[in-house]
């Protein structure tokens, strides 16, 4: 008998789920795995309070049955597997939890809470995330964990959330591996934007789509996109005042000089005009070729000074306003998240994963979808997941026909995706609202004049990081690599270095002694 | 799984909701920021939201660096701001 490897697949968004449902559909065995406790990434994100975690199904995102789920399940480092695929180290639990290391003794043996964590309730024979039970299985799913810390689910139950206090680290070997690891915001630095107040766009949709949390009672949004409306939207929606939509570009007119790509994304356009609409009828204001280019306050934020931009995205002088706001939504865009990517050793071209008319990457059985190919919404994302899904599932050896109406709706969305780009560039005029003091990067606390320091001093690559650290905090350039990159002037090879993280997020050293 | 959740913040017993962020509970609380950086102190709170960029960072149950927007809150849990660097406590 054939054993046929399972598909792995990482990040439960539109992309995942799509490529877990296409995967499984073709009869592989399929494991996902995501950080987040409920499926549905970013987009498809659901409300998650008040609500026992019940696995699998949360607001239309649903991981299809018979797949091997792994939620509250980080990454944290990813290394080629000689034959195809990749190893990949996980860490399962609480985020940013310790009590996996028995060694340190931190945790006991079966799973309850460590003396460390303090808790007073929980249930001590809390029932793990289902995936950490994957290593019973014989074989090729190839699970690797540490028998002493694995939590057990003797009923198959998810655990509810609050119970779950163990962390266990563990190991699994995927020859066949979908990457949809999905994207951040990007957000350029100005004045006061790393003053409490000012966040992501994602961030207070975040909160507000699964936490029914107002980041603020007085909100402005602003930078550039379709993305920014929805958020306006959703503000409301927790009952915060949206006191301006401020975007930077000139979307109209950039839409108009490509109606192929608008006409594309027919569809979503219409989802943009409800956006629209709902916002015209609280009277919000939604200003084009505007921007926000200092945030006041004293501790956190309370005013915002807004500007006009020429077509470059420079202030115009004399248009300054100052609107009062203790929220500041930014959003220029999305930053896609591409160390698992690299890490396993696939080429990049133009700051994106590069892959094939099936998804394939450069790397020996590892495919990627959605934004890490290219940033192009949820629609794109879930079309280029099910061609990826398809295509891991032949790469584990199941016969499969070509995914014809996936790769229409790739195309299709592409075209889109460009019109788009297109019609929402970064300004370069932006690198003028830095001034010397404004920080660059948030964790190691650089400024700009920091910035020029290091770039005299150490040019180039490697030398330059070190002397300024930029990037080399806790986010590990994440924030503030490409920014950096256009400020200094970088070369493509030396901006790439900010998306190189051999380890993707932060692991504790108490952890990792238990990673046998 | 019982419907409210007790927890304290910076000594003071609050309430939460099971599925909560310790984010979530801190901004329904009021707070704005609940870090202060390393270098030059300065106030911080959140940010990304979605577990990217570590300015959230906080302090629960003794353990630093812990970010808040990904933390879902839990039964008990002692939630402390946090200075610069910490070292667990």
């Amino acid at each position: 008998m054939t054993v046929h490897p399972p598909v792995t697949v990482v990040g439960a968004g539109p992309a995942g789920l799509a490529a877990a449902s296409a995967a499984t559909a073709a009869g592989a065995r399929v494991r996902l795995i995501d950080a987040e406790p409920s499926p549905g990434g970013q987009y498809l994100r659901g409300d998650a309070l008040g609500r026992a975690y019940d696995g699998a199904k949360v607001h239309g995102a649903r991981v299809p049955d018979g797949v091997d789920y792994l939620p509250d399940t980080e990454v944290w480092a990813l290394e080629p597997l000689p034959g195809g695929g990749a190893r990949l180290h996980l860490r399962t639990g609480p985020a940013d939890g310790s009590g996996g290391a028995v060694g340190a003794g931190r945790a006991d043996p079966v799973g309850r809470p460590g003396p460390s964590t303090g808790r007073t309730t929980g249930e001590p024979d809390a029932a793990p995330p289902s995936g950490t039970t994957a290593d019973d299985r014989p074989g090729p799913m190839g699970v690797r964990s540490a028998p002493s810390t694995r939590p057990r689910a003797d009923d198959g139950r998810a655990a509810p959330l609050e119970a779950t206090s163990t962390v266990a680290v563990h190991t699994v070997d995927a020859p066949v591996l979908v990457l949809a690891t999905g994207a951040h915001d990007r957000v350029l630095p100005f004045p006061g934007w790393d003053l409490p107040g000012v966040v992501t766009a994602g961030a207070a949709q975040a909160l507000a789509k699964s936490q029914r949390t107002a980041i603020g009672h007085n909100a402005v949004v602003a930078g550039t996109g379709p993305f920014l409306l929805p958020v306006a939207r959703s503000l409301h929606g927790v009952g915060a005042r949206v006191a301006a939509v401020l975007e930077a570009g000139a979307p109209v007119s950039g839409w108009l000089g490509d109606p192929g790509g608008a006409a594309a994304g027919l569809g979503k356009l219409g989802e943009l005009a409800g956006h629209t609409a709902a916002l015209a009828r609280r009277r919000v204001p939604y200003r084009t070729r505007t921007a926000v280019i200092e945030a006041h306050g004293d501790g956190a934020l309370e005013a915002v000074t807004t500007a006009r931009l020429d077509p470059r995205w420079r202030p115009l002088p004399g248009t300054e306003r100052t609107i009062a706001a203790d929220a500041l939504c930014l959003g220029f865009g999305f930053t896609p998240r591409l160390e698992a990517a690299i890490a396993a050793g696939c080429a990049t071209s133009g700051g994106f994963v590069r892959v094939d008319a099936a998804q394939a990457t450069s790397a020996r059985g590892v495919f990627a979808a959605g934004e890490p190919t290219g940033i192009g919404g949820a629609a794109l994302a879930a079309a280029e997941g099910e061609v990826a899904g398809t295509a891991a599932a032949r790469a584990a050896g199941h016969p499969v026909a070509p995914p014809l109406g996936a790769l229409r709706r790739v195309r299709t969305g592409r075209r889109f995706a460009a019109g788009l780009a297109a019609a929402h560039p970064i300004g370069p005029g932006w690198k003028e609202w830095p001034r010397d003091d404004t920080l660059v990067c948030r964790c190691e606390e650089v400024a700009l004049r920091d910035l020029h320091a290091a770039a005299r001093s150490a040019p180039g690559g490697r030398a330059f990081r070190l002397a300024s650290r930029a990037g080399l905090g806790l986010c590990q350039g994440r924030v503030c690599g490409r920014n950096t990159a256009e400020l200094i002037g970088l070369t493509d090879e030396d901006a790439r270095r900010f998306d190189r993280r051999p380890i993707a997020v932060p692991i504790r050293l108490g952890d990792l002694a238990d990673d046998t | 799984m019982s419907e409210y959740l007790t927890v304290t913040v910076d000594g003071e017993r609050v309430t939460a909701v099971p599925g909560q962020t310790v984010a979530a509970l801190l901004i329904g609380l009021g707070r704005r920021s609940w870090r202060t950086t390393r270098g030059e102190g300065r106030p911080r709170g959140i940010f990304c939201g979605i577990g990217v960029c570590f300015d959230c960072l906080v302090v629960v149950n003794g353990e630093p660096d812990v970010r808040a927007c990904r933390r879902r809150v839990a039964d008990g849990d002692a939630i402390r701001v946090q200075h610069g660097a910490q070292t667990p406590s």
